[in-house]
């Protein structure tokens, strides 16, 4: 074994001071070798079964992957490996590198070095198709599927049966659907259009489409992120049921919570490098946040208790249609104080959008009103509710929030252009606008050159940062915030946090909508759960647990038995 | 979270800013701009050889030189070339401006053409009213040409904003339209009898556009362009109002979030381009032709639109683009006479400067910082 | 989310909150009751037109067919290539290149080669010349991601200008005469089939004409088939669709693209040969006319499916009829000779109105593959 070519010489590790039991610094399999080596040298002692077996075929490692993008190091000498069977989780933050990690194995992008091995042996993957036939599988973050095809086409889409000469055979793909289907208890019809499914069904179809092609290896992007708890459970079950018949799983998360649940064993990834892997039995949620973010993380946003005033939104059988028609918010009613935060929990898609447009001026509303202290303000235009006094921080920040090609001071004074000092008798006064951005970007710590840079070339914390300056320079009443802290850094979350509770400090009422359950628990006062197009429950956030509302968010039953919380797959 | 699994809009859009390049400096624009300038050149000259190796003549090298010389001796080496040159660039400013205006609000304006028609037609018959003295008729006819552009241009503009219908199709379809119904009208409805062709009557003296330089057809349109291009210049960079049209052209969604109404400045915006094109076709009846012929063909609602991609969508470079072309043009006759090489073949340096204008931004892809500054999903340390 | 995205595109109908938006709701509304006057009043001339009209085309259906053709084809390129995800309003550059180039090849070599094989070989090139100009605009559109309408209207352009400059220096000057066109009949069917009622005319319309003509139908049911039961068809959906998605599963996106619009660029071809060399016989600087923008109309009216398009390209081709039927035959009633009366550019508006109809959405709405004009970036983080 001191001969084994796949040795190379690892660096000593040192255990820092104070660090907790199952969290190990920088170890690799050839540590493990060593440590076998060891005990089998001193004193005759057998080697340990399970640590000599582990070392030695790994279904999956990369080695020293490094790769690098214009003025970024996207992966740092990175080593990871991944045992048959094994659930392995890969944890980090957003921006930290775990996507492009994957996209290397499975061959959507290449590594600058290092190098992949599947059972042993070094190969070099030339793109998905390569890596589908070695048996690589990836569920991504955004699901790759064709909402128009069925369940079946998008399925064989690139492995098609085939019929006659160039036509497919349908039936033959639907009846092969069908077998593999059962064979892991998935209850699916290959004939729907997958548009038409829901969210966690639609990752089942993303997972069988992995399986179909064989794959042993199972790579999930961020699985959960679009589920309830309870779909959660039940793809934990497949996950775990698929792990042990063999399959490995690469699990990519920054949920804490959730990592610690289904993983095997958990590395964590920070700005490109691996900082250590944990043991999910002895690690806590502060350890791996600690390693994630690199100091002592407070996952509780310091908030003194609220001290509501008078209602300022109140909103009575709100009732409002999408596009189609379809009423998604169904005779909704609640009420915001001053001085609290309303936080809305509910999985996407139970109208929250819809709603906050109606609360914007952006969507017509059908029936209901919505008064802002006490002015009625549905139907009203946009422009008239941030006239009195609402700050919206906008969902998809790039698609509403901003003018990216725009320069900052512009992005500064969107929704001010046509007001003094920016602009007088329909002319511009670009002097104003330029002094207001010299005084916003300090005061809000905007990273950015000048004021005159396109907002494009500002990260997501920052373009977010420069939402927030522009809605919180004025007085406000009502604070909605969308998705707030959606794809940001832990350092812009903790910002964006400080800011909204400021807000609600100083008296105005937030409302947060938030698909994130965490942040709705951490920063709400009260917490009000949408199902369906209503509120259907409120609840003081202090006592609420986290397994609750996600039944409440799952099932729309406030107040019943978890017998009776069944979803239907 | 919503998880998007599929893109987004689909269909026929366009960001004018990052498309034409308008988000990079000045500078770097301007070098590209002078380099498929040179290219386009370049492939005129090689049409040139060609041609000459195909003649009687037998291949001549020095053709492409000596054509390109008689032709600038054309535009601009006399007075009669100059006004020319002025003379063709006036309604190329004007429709350019027509394009790059739509451009700056996401619309593409392919109708300059069958506007610069309706202007003209409308001028054409409101000149002929008698009684009417000089300066107000002048006056009375281009704003009565601008007004029947900017119905042209309303059409698709309302098209647009109220039933999603593509303005491109649509304006190619509302041009041949015009041609057709203009056709008739001139030739049958409003057609002068006393004239050889199909055409109007003639508009009255007092409608005429004065000339700017004796002795030579050069008239004050150009001044009337030239204006133009600042009115827009001005109306795009300095006021609320272009803010909001520029701003619509960059992100319609941010721009409804601004409180800016997307279908309203869709209207207007066509509706002021269209009143552009227009006031080119008023200009050239009352400058050049004197009526409206049935079967009137100029290109320079076409031309337009290569004016307004040479001009990156910005009055100041369309004006510059305009006097290019123009120039091109004016001394293209000279050329075919000294040289006998057809008046063609400055369409098809035309269309290749254009088509370098289009391909350079493969070059903007590959630079560093190139993919940032085009916005979308651009800073690569936030995404995972 | 979805909201805004939509609707800035296609808009339901909605009661108008400005008083403009009241304006046009009131005079569609005089207009429509004007129409329905009319109808009312003419009702009887309207219906004795109406079999007027379609005896005439009954009997003569290779005149609608004949019309057909170009924007058939022309739908087909248009298919081809924004079912891949690519727009293509170069349609008309390319048809127009086509047509003279074909045209040119015709002309030059019917005295060498002979009528029949002088035009083959027209064809031969006609396609071949249409066919670089879709992989000029493939390569504009996938490769430069220049905006796929500037890449459309650069063509169209260069074929203007192209076709006007080549023509006078190598055909007027020169002194060629006209081409001859493809012969008829080419499958040779004994004329006494074409005299069957109500089917003759129609496997006449079909199999009497030319070899393009004739091709149009097979290319219609080929490429429908292909498009919805082939894996070839499935591929190029998802493309058009979701290209991360297709690409994720080791489908080469950027091949299939570049593949597609250059076969579409066959069609073009076709349909520019068929205007010179089937059809007419000779060339005009621009006699496409804006074929090329009906073409992408019918596309849409028949919902980028192969067939969609074949039938309203015969729509169209109709409207365009009703002009020559005038001519060849009196229409019958006091209705039928206002319509004679009509001066002929009237009729010449039909097609360019009717697209317009179209296209406002008063058919219906219509949506384009999702990825439709989005160039497809590989390393975008999405």
């Amino acid at each position: 074994m001191a001969d084994d070519p796949r040795q190379t010489p690892s660096p000593e590790p040192s255990p820092p001071p104070g660090s907790s039991p199952g969290i190990t610094r920088v170890p690799d399999a050839h540590t493990l070798i060593e440590d076998a080596v060891t005990f089998a040298g001193a004193g005759g002692t057998t080697i340990d079964p399970s640590v000599a077996a582990r070392a030695v075929a790994p279904a999956l490692e990369m080695r020293g992957i490094t790769k690098r993008f214009p003025g970024v190091i996207a992966n740092d000498s990175i080593d990871i490996e991944v045992h048959p069977g094994e659930i392995h989780a890969l944890l980090g933050e957003n921006g930290a590198g775990k996507t492009t990690l994957m996209n290397i194995l499975y061959g959507l992008i290449g590594p600058d070095e290092g190098e992949i091995l599947l059972d042993g042996e070094p190969v070099t993957i030339t793109g998905p198709a390569d890596a589908i036939a070695r048996g690589i599988g990836m569920v991504h973050q955004h699901f790759m599927l064709v909402p128009v095809f069925s369940v079946a086409e998008n399925i064989v889409l690139g492995n098609e049966t085939m019929g006659t000469g160039p036509l497919l055979d349908a039936k033959a793909a639907e009846e092969r659907i069908h077998t593999l289907a059962e064979q892991f208890g998935f209850q699916i019809d290959p004939a729907a259009k997958v548009g038409d499914l829901s969210v966690g069904l639609q990752q089942r179809i993303e997972i069988l489409k992995a399986l179909y092609r064989g794959a042993r290896v199972l790579i999930l992007d961020e699985p959960t992120a679009v589920l309830t708890p309870q779909e959660t459970r039940e793809i934990f079950g497949v996950l775990r049921r698929l792990a042990a018949e063999g399959t490995s799983i690469v699990f990519i998360s920054h949920k804490l919570y959730e990592v610690l649940e289904i993983a095997d064993r958990i590395t964590v990834i920070r700005r490109g490098r691996v900082v250590g892997q944990a043991d999910p039995k002895t690690a806590t949620e502060e350890d791996l946040a600690e390693m994630m973010v690199g100091r002592e993380v407070s996952l509780v946003v310091d908030k003194t208790p609220a001290s509501p005033g008078d209602v300022v939104l109140d909103v009575t059988g709100l009732t409002v249609t999408d596009d189609r028609g379809t009423v998604v918010v169904n005779d909704c009613s609640f009420q915001v104080r001053a001085g609290e935060i309303l936080g809305i929990a509910g999985v996407a898609g139970n109208g929250q959008d819809e709603l906050v447009e109606a609360l914007t001026g952006l969507r017509r509303t059908r029936a209901g009103r919505a008064t802002l202290s006490g002015t009625e303000v549905n139907n009203r235009s946009a422009r008239e509710l941030s006239g009195r006094g609402l700050a919206y921080i906008p969902g998809d920040r790039q698609r509403y929030g901003l003018v990216l090609p725009y320069p900052v001071e512009d992005n500064l004074i969107l929704t001010r252009y046509h007001q003094q000092p920016f602009s007088r008798f329909g002319v511009v006064d670009a002097g104003a606008i330029s002094r207001n951005a010299a005084e916003r970007i300090p005061e809000f710590d905007i990273r950015t050159p000048s004021g005159t840079v396109p907002a494009s070339t500002l990260s997501g914390g920052n373009q977010q940062k420069i939402i927030v300056a522009r809605e919180f320079s004025r007085p406000i009443v009502l604070l909605l915030a969308d998705q707030p802290t959606r794809g940001l850094d832990v350092g812009s979350i903790e910002f964006i946090h400080k800011q909204i509770v400021a807000k609600r400090d100083a008296g105005a009422a937030v409302l947060l909508v938030s698909a994130e359950l965490d942040e709705v628990l951490e920063l709400a006062d009260r917490i009000g759960i949408m199902y369906r197009g209503r509120l259907v429950a409120t609840l003081d956030a202090a006592g609420a647990e986290k397994e609750k509302v996600g039944l409440i968010m799952a099932t729309g039953d406030a107040g019943e038995s978890g017998e009776r919380a069944r979803v239907q797959a | 979270m919503t998880s998007e699994t599929g893109p987004g809009q689909g269909g026929m859009s366009l960001n004018p800013t990052s498309l034409l390049g308008t988000d990079r400096g000045l500078g770097r624009q301007f070098t590209s701009t002078v380099v498929a300038i040179l290219l386009g050149l370049i492939v005129g000259a090689l049409l040139i050889w060609l041609s000459s190796a195909l003649s009687e003549d037998g291949f001549q090298l020095d053709l492409p030189l000596a054509a390109y010389l008689s032709l600038l001796q054309g535009s601009l080496g006399n007075e009669r070339g100059w006004a020319n040159t002025f003379n063709a660039a006036t309604p190329l400013i004007l429709t350019g401006l027509s394009v790059a205006f739509g451009f700056r609000a996401g619309l593409f304006n392919i109708g300059a053409q069958g506007q610069f028609f309706l202007g003209a037609f409308g001028a054409a018959i409101l000149g002929t009213t008698v009684g009417i003295p000089f300066p107000l008729h002048v006056i009375w006819t281009l704003v009565g040409g601008f007004l029947f552009g900017a119905f042209w241009g309303f059409i698709p503009g309302l098209l647009k904003a109220w039933r999603g219908a593509h303005e491109v199709v649509v304006t190619i379809m509302l041009n041949s339209v015009a041609a057709l119904s203009l056709n008739w009208l001139a030739g049958v409805v409003f057609r002068d009898p006393a004239a050889t062709f199909p055409r109007t009557s003639d508009v009255e003296g007092s409608a005429l556009l004065p000339i700017l330089l004796e002795g030579t057809r050069m008239h004050a349109g150009i001044l009337i362009a030239v204006g133009a291009a600042l009115a827009v210049w001005f109306l795009l960079f300095k006021t609320t109002l272009g803010f909001e049209i520029r701003t619509v052209g960059a992100n319609p969604s941010a721009a409804r979030y601004a409180g800016i109404r997307p279908a309203r400045i869709t209207v207007l915006t066509m509706s002021l381009a269209g009143g552009l094109a227009g006031t080119a076709g008023a200009i050239e009846i009352l400058g050049i032709t004197k009526n409206y012929p049935a079967e009137y063909n100029t290109t320079y609602g076409f031309d337009g639109i290569a004016v307004a991609l040479l001009g990156r969508a910005h009055p100041f470079g369309v004006v510059g683009a305009a006097l290019l072309f123009a120039v091109l043009r004016a001394g293209s006759g000279a050329m075919q006479r000294e040289t006998g090489i057809p008046v063609d073949i400055i369409s098809i340096v035309q269309g290749a400067i254009i088509l370098f204008v289009a391909a350079e931004m493969v070059i903007r892809r590959f630079l560093p910082g190139g993919r940032r500054a085009t916005g979308g999903a651009a800073a690569a340390p936030s995404a995972a | 989310m979805s909201a805004m995205a939509t609707a800035s595109m296609q808009r339901r109908l909605r009661p108008p909150t400005t008083l403009l938006g009241w304006i046009g709701v009131a005079i569609l509304g005089v207009l429509a009751v004007l129409a329905i006057l009319f109808v009312v009043r003419f009702w009887d001339g309207l219906i004795q037109l109406g079999e007027w009209f379609i005896f005439f085309a009954a009997t003569r259906p290779y005149i609608i067919l004949g019309f057909a053709v170009p924007i058939g084809f022309g739908a087909l390129c248009g298919v081809m290539c924004e079912r891949s995800g690519v727009v293509n309003i170069g349609i008309e550059g390319m048809m127009l290149t086509a047509a003279f180039v074909g045209f040119l090849f015709g002309a030059y070599l019917h005295e060498p080669l002979g009528h029949v094989p002088a035009a083959i070989v027209g064809v031969g090139f006609a396609i071949l010349a249409a066919t670089l100009l879709s992989t000029l605009h493939a390569w504009l559109a996938i490769t430069v991601k220049a905006d796929q309408i500037i890449s459309g209207t650069v063509i169209n352009i260069l074929a203007l200008g192209g076709t006007a400059y080549f023509n006078q220096l190598l055909v007027s000057t020169a002194g060629v005469s006209g081409a001859r066109t493809l012969p008829r009949n080419v499958l040779s069917l004994p004329p006494e089939v074409y005299q069957v009622p109500v089917i003759g005319p129609v496997l006449n319309a079909v199999f009497g004409q030319g070899p393009i003509q004739m091709g149009l139908i097979f290319a219609v049911i080929f490429l429908q088939v292909m498009l919805f039961r082939s894996r070839w068809g499935l591929r190029t959906r998802a493309v058009g669709e979701h290209p991360k998605a297709a690409d994720t599963v080791g489908i080469d996106v950027i091949r299939v693209r570049y593949r597609n619009v250059i076969l579409g660029g066959v069609f073009a071809g076709l349909a520019g040969a068929y205007l010179t060399l089937e059809s007419v016989g000779s060339f005009q600087d621009g006699m496409t006319a804006g074929i090329g923008f009906i073409a992408l109309a019918a596309m849409i009216f028949g919902r980028w499916s192969p067939i969609g398009a074949f039938i309203a390209a015969l729509i169209f081709g109709a409207a365009r009829t009703l002009g020559q039927a005038v001519q060849i035959s009196a229409p019958p009633g006091e209705l039928g000779q206002a319509i004679a009366s009509w001066p002929a550019q009237w009729f010449g508006m039909f097609p360019y109105i009717l697209t317009i109809i179209v296209l406002a959405g008063v058919v219906g709405r219509a949506v384009a593959p999702a990825a439709d004009g989005i160039p497809y970036d590989k390393e975008s983080r999405s």
